[in-house]
C-alpha cells in the first residue's frame, strides 16, 4: 500500500484513514461493540421472525384442511375434530367493543379533567395513581371479577333487567359469567391507557386556541368539545386502538368470568369465549395435532389482529402527538 | 354600522348549566377511575392481607381438598422464572437499546425499532406458543426453562426500547467531551454514556421484572405448574400467578383465600416495584 | 397649535399623522365622547405579586385608544381584564371595577362579556377548520345568528368588514391555514367580528406580520372604529400615533399618564412618559 500513514489529531501514534485497518478498530473495541449491539439488535428480528414462522409452521393441519372458512365457521367440535374460529372472534370482539362502549366515555372524560380543569399537582397525582392500574397483573383483576363482579351482577340482574331489557343484548338466561362482565373488567383494564395518552395529548393542545374560543364567548365545556377534543382527536383515536389491541389480547381476566362457552348468542348475559382464553383453557387439555393445532392457529389469528390494531394505534398517536391540527 | 347584537344572549343560561353539567361529568369520570385503583388496593389488602400467615411462604400446598399449607414452590418458582427471564431479557434488551441508541439511525435501526413495537403488542398467550413450540414440544415435556423464555422475550422489547429513551436522554456534550479526550467509542459508551443513563436503565429493568412478574398465560403450557419443589430448570414448576388462577377457579373456599393472599402479596410487590421505580425516575428527571 | 419639541425632534412623516390626528380629534370634544368601558382603581394579583396598581381609565365609544410601554409594563395584563381574558391564569385575582356601559362586567355573566368585547391576538390562531367555520363558530355557539343562509350572511359580512372577503370568497370551505400569516389574523379578526362586539381587544395585532400587512390591519382599524370601539396594545409608538386617538403610556404596572395621542407624544406632561416617547429608555 502506497497511501500515506496520516497520523488521528488525537493520538499521534494511532493511524487513521484507510491506514486504519479492520484490526486496528478492533483493538479499540470500537467494532466489538458495535458488533455485538448490532447482533444483539437483530435478535428482535430473529425471534419475531422465528415466533411468525412456528406459528404458521405449527397450524399447518389445520390451515390446509379448512382454509378461509376456519375464520367463518361457528362450530369448535374438538372430537370430531371440527374446528372453527368464528365464537371465539365474536366473543373477542363483543367483549373488547363492550369495553371500548364503557371506557372511552370514561377515559376521556377522566382525561379532559385531568388537563383542562385539575390544578397541575393534583393532575399529576391522580394520573400517577390511574397509571398504576395498568400494572396490576391480569389474573389479580381476574380474582376480583370472580369474587366481586360477578356476584354484584347477579345480585343487580333485576336492576339491569328492568332499565336494559328492553334491548335484545340484555336479555335471555344470566348467570353472571358473561360477556357482560368480561366487557367491564376489560373496560377498566383498558382506563389507564385511554386516560393517560389522552391527557398528555390534550394537554399538548396550544393554548392560544382556547384563548382564541374563549374570547369568542365560549364556556369552558364548550371549548373542550368545539375546539380542543378535535384538535386532539388523532391522539385520542390512537389511544382508543392501543386500548383496543390491548382488550384483544388479555388472557386471564376474560377466561375468569366469561363462563367459557363456545356458542355466539346475540346476548351480553350469555356466557362467552375468546381467542385468548380458548387457548389459555384447552392446550393442555387438546389431544392430537389437529386440536392443538386449530389453537395454534387460532393463536396466529389473534397476532394478526393485534399488529394491525396496534400498526393503527401507532401511526393515530405519533401523528397526535407531533402535529395534532389536520 | 351593524345592528346590535342582544346584550344578553338567549342562551346563556342553557349553556352556563351544560357547562358545569359536564365539566362535573368528567370529574366523577376521574373519581370513578381513580377509585377503582383504590378499590382494588384496599380490598386486596383488607381481604388479602389479613389471612396471611407465615405458612404461605415457607409451605408446600397440600393435598386437594385438604386445608393449610402455602406457596412456598410457587414463590420459588417465580423467582427462578424471572431469573431466566432477565438472563434472557435484559442483556439482549440493553445491548440492542445501546444500538439503537449509540449506532442507530439507519434503515436497519428503523426496522429494528418496528419489530420491537411489534413484539411488544404480541399477546402474552401467543408468546407463550412460541416457547411452547420452541421449547415444550422438543422437549416433549413442560419447564422452567420454556416459561422463564418465554417471559425473557416478553421482557426484550421493553428493555430495548426503555434502554434506548435513557441513554438517548444522555446529553450529547459528554459523549463529545469523552470523545475529545482520546477515549474511543466504545470506551465513551461504557465509561460515560451508561453510568450517566444507569438510573433510568435500572428501573427500567425493575419495571419490565415487576411486569412480567404478573404474567400468568404464557406459564399455563410452558411452565405448567407443579405441587412440589421443582429442582433444576428442566422440570415444570409452580409461580405465583399461575397458582393464584388455578386456586381462584377451583370449588374449595380455603383456595379462595389462598388466592386472595397470594394476590396480595403479588400485587404488593409489584405496586411497590412500580411506586419505587416511578419516584426514582421522577427525581431524576425533574429540575432541582 | 405650536408644537414644542425640547427634546429630539419626530420624523417628518409622524408629525404629519399628528397633524391629521390633531384635526381629527378636535371634533371629538369631552362633550361629544362617550365612555364606552372605564377602569376604576383596578389592581391585579399574578398570586401574591402585583401586576397592576390601581387602574383608572376610559375607552371612548368610536374611538380608537392605545396602550403603549416597555415590556412587562403590564399593558397586555390590563388590556386583558377588559374581557376578563385573566381570568384563565391560575391563582389571579382582580380587585376594583370594570364597567361596560355602567355595567361591572366582573359580576356579569362572563361568556356574554367576552362576545361583547372581542380579541384578537398577538398570533393569530385560527382553529383548524375552514375558513367559513372559523368565522362562523361565534355566532352559532352565542345564538347570535339563526339559520343556513343567515349565517352565510353574517360570515359574509364579517370577512368584508375585515377586509378578507374578496381574498377568500372563492375558498371559503378550504383550511384557514392555507392563507398566510397577514390574511390569517384579519380572518381572526372577522371571526371575532362576527358575534357583533361593542368593542375590539387587539393585543399587538401586527408584531408577527411584515409591513404591508400591518398596514392593511391599520387600515382596517380605522374603517372598523365607527362600527367598534377599539383598543390596541402596540409595543411600536409610531403604530399608536397613526392609529389611535387616545393613548395610555404604562410603566411598571401602573397607568403613568392618559390623554389625546397628539398630547401624549407632543406634550407629555408627565417625565416618565417623555422620556419614553422620546425613546430614552424604551
Amino acid at each position: 500500500m502506497t497511501t500515506p500513514v496520516a497520523h488521528s489529531a488525537t493520538n499521534p501514534r494511532r493511524p487513521s484513514g484507510r491506514a486504519r485497518t479492520f484490526w486496528t478498530r478492533l483493538k479499540t473495541g470500537d467494532e466489538v461493540a458495535f458488533l455485538i449491539t448490532l447482533a444483539c439488535a437483530a435478535s428482535v428480528l430473529l425471534v419475531t421472525g422465528l415466533l411468525v414462522f412456528e406459528l404458521y409452521q405449527n397450524s399447518a393441519l389445520p390451515r390446509h384442511k379448512f382454509g378461509w372458512s376456519f375464520l367463518t365457521t361457528d362450530v369448535w367440535d374438538p372430537v370430531a375434530e371440527e374446528f372453527g374460529a368464528l365464537p371465539f372472534i365474536y366473543g373477542t370482539l363483543v367483549t373488547s367493543a363492550l369495553a371500548l362502549v364503557i371506557g372511552i366515555p370514561l377515559g376521556v372524560g377522566a382525561a379532559i379533567f385531568l388537563a383542562e380543569l385539575a390544578p397541575a399537582r393534583i393532575s399529576a397525582g391522580l394520573t400517577f395513581l390511574i397509571e398504576l392500574l395498568a400494572a396490576v397483573p391480569s389474573v389479580i383483576y381476574g380474582l376480583l371479577g370472580i369474587f366481586i363482579l360477578v356476584p354484584a351482577l347477579r345480585s343487580a340482574e333485576p336492576t339491569l333487567r328492568a332499565v336494559l331489557g328492553w334491548m335484545p343484548i340484555f336479555q335471555g338466561p344470566f348467570y353472571g359469567v358473561s360477556l357482560l362482565s368480561a366487557g367491564v373488567v376489560l373496560s377498566v383494564m383498558i382506563l389507564p391507557f385511554i386516560i393517560s395518552i389522552s391527557r398528555e395529548v390534550i394537554l399538548a393542545v396550544p393554548n392560544d386556541q382556547r384563548e382564541a374560543a374563549l374570547a369568542l364567548g365560549a364556556t369552558r365545556w364548550e371549548t373542550t368539545w368545539d375546539i380542543v377534543l378535535p384538535y386532539a382527536k388523532n391522539g385520542i383515536t390512537g389511544s382508543i386502538f392501543l386500548a383496543l389491541a390491548r382488550a384483544l389480547g388479555e388472557t386471564m381476566a376474560v377466561t375468569m368470568v366469561i363462563g367459557n362457552d363456545p356458542k355466539i348468542v346475540g346476548s351480553l348475559f350469555a356466557p362467552g369465549y375468546t381467542i385468548a382464553a380458548v387457548i389459555a383453557n384447552e392446550f393442555t387439555e387438546a389431544t392430537g395435532d389437529m386440536y392443538s393445532g386449530a389453537l395454534i392457529e387460532l393463536g396466529l389469528v389473534l397476532f394478526g389482529l393485534t399488529i394491525i390494531i396496534n400498526a393503527v394505534a401507532r401511526i393515530l398517536v405519533s401523528g397526535g402527538r407531533l402535529k395534532g391540527a389536520p | 354600522m351593524t345592528a346590535a347584537a342582544p346584550l344578553r344572549s338567549a342562551n346563556t343560561t342553557r349553556r352556563k348549566v351544560v357547562n358545569v353539567v359536564m365539566l362535573t361529568l368528567t370529574g366523577l369520570c376521574t373519581l370513578v377511575a381513580a377509585g377503582t385503583l383504590v378499590f382494588i388496593l384496599g380490598y386486596l389488602f383488607i381481604h388479602g392481607g389479613s389471612s396471611l400467615t407465615l405458612d404461605f411462604f415457607t409451605k408446600l400446598p397440600t393435598p386437594v381438598g385438604e386445608a393449610g399449607g402455602g406457596m412456598a414452590n410457587a414463590i420459588l418458582g417465580s423467582a427462578k422464572l424471572l431469573l431466566i427471564a432477565m438472563l434472557v431479557g435484559v442483556p439482549l434488551g440493553f445491548m440492542g437499546g445501546v444500538y439503537l441508541s449509540e449506532f442507530g439511525g439507519s434503515a436497519f435501526s428503523f426496522f429494528v425499532r418496528y419489530t420491537t413495537d411489534l413484539l411488544n403488542g404480541v399477546p402474552s398467550i401467543v408468546i407463550g406458543i412460541f416457547a411452547y413450540t420452541v421449547i415444550v414440544l422438543p422437549q416433549k415435556h413442560f419447564s422452567t426453562l420454556a416459561g422463564g423464555l418465554a417471559l425473557g422475550v416478553m421482557m426484550i422489547p421493553i428493555a430495548i426500547r426503555s434502554s434506548e429513551e435513557f441513554l438517548r436522554a444522555v446529553p450529547i456534550s459528554l459523549r463529545e467531551g469523552s470523545m475529545a479526550l482520546g477515549a474511543s467509542k466504545a470506551r465513551s459508551i461504557l465509561t460515560v454514556v451508561i453510568p450517566a443513563a444507569k438510573h433510568g436503565i435500572l428501573t427500567g429493568i425493575m419495571l419490565n421484572l415487576a411486569r412480567v412478574a404478573g404474567e400468568t398465560a404464557p406459564l399455563l403450557f410452558t411452565s405448567f405448574g407443579n405441587r412440589y419443589w421443582s429442582p433444576g430448570w428442566d422440570q415444570p414448576t409452580a409461580a405465583l400467578p399461575v397458582m393464584i388462577f388455578n386456586y381462584a377457579i377451583s370449588p374449595y373456599e380455603d383456595w379462595h383465600r389462598q388466592a386472595w393472599s397470594a394476590g396480595f402479596v403479588l400485587l404488593a410487590l409489584v405496586l411497590t416495584v412500580n411506586i419505587v421505580a416511578r419516584i426514582i425516575i421522577s427525581k431524576r428527571t425533574s429540575p432541582r | 397649535m405650536p408644537v414644542k419639541l425640547d427634546a429630539k425632534p419626530a420624523e417628518p412623516a409622524m408629525m404629519q399623522d399628528l397633524r391629521l390626528h390633531e384635526r381629527e380629534t378636535e371634533a371629538a370634544t369631552p362633550a361629544t365622547r362617550t365612555a364606552k368601558l372605564s377602569a376604576e382603581d383596578l389592581n391585579f394579583f399574578y398570586g401574591s405579586f402585583q401586576a397592576l396598581h390601581g387602574i383608572s381609565m376610559q375607552v371612548y365609544e368610536q374611538h380608537v385608544t392605545a396602550f403603549i410601554g416597555p415590556s412587562g409594563c403590564g399593558k397586555s395584563t390590563f388590556l386583558r381584564t377588559l374581557n376578563r381574558m385573566n381570568e384563565t391564569v391560575r391563582g389571579s385575582r382582580v380587585e376594583g371595577r370594570v364597567m361596560l356601559d355602567g355595567e361591572n362586567i366582573l359580576e356579569a355573566e362572563v361568556s356574554d362579556v367576552r362576545r361583547r368585547v372581542g380579541m384578537v391576538f398577538q398570533r393569530s390562531n385560527p382553529f383548524p377548520k375552514s375558513i367559513f367555520d372559523n368565522v362562523a363558530y361565534g355566532p352559532k355557539i352565542n345564538g347570535t345568528v339563526k339559520g343556513k343562509s343567515a349565517l352565510r350572511d353574517k360570515v359574509e359580512q364579517s370577512l368584508r368588514r375585515a377586509a378578507l372577503w374578496d381574498e377568500v370568497k372563492d375558498k371559503l370551505h378550504e383550511s384557514a391555514y392555507g392563507l398566510s400569516g397577514g390574511q390569517q389574523q384579519r380572518l381572526c379578526i372577522a371571526r371575532a367580528l362576527a358575534v357583533d362586539p361593542e368593542v375590539l381587544l387587539l393585543d399587538e395585532p401586527c408584531s408577527a406580520l411584515d409591513p404591508i400587512a400591518t398596514a392593511k390591519i391599520e387600515d382596517l382599524i380605522f374603517q372598523l372604529k365607527d362600527s367598534c370601539t377599539i383598543v390596541i396594545v402596540t409595543h411600536n409608538m409610531q403604530q399608536a400615533a397613526r392609529v389611535a386617538d387616545y393613548t395610555g403610556f404604562f410603566l411598571l404596572g401602573k397607568l403613568i399618564e392618559f390623554d389625546l395621542t397628539s398630547q401624549i407624544f407632543k406634550n407629555p406632561s408627565k417625565r416618565q412618559t417623555e422620556d419614553y416617547v422620546t425613546g430614552r429608555f424604551g
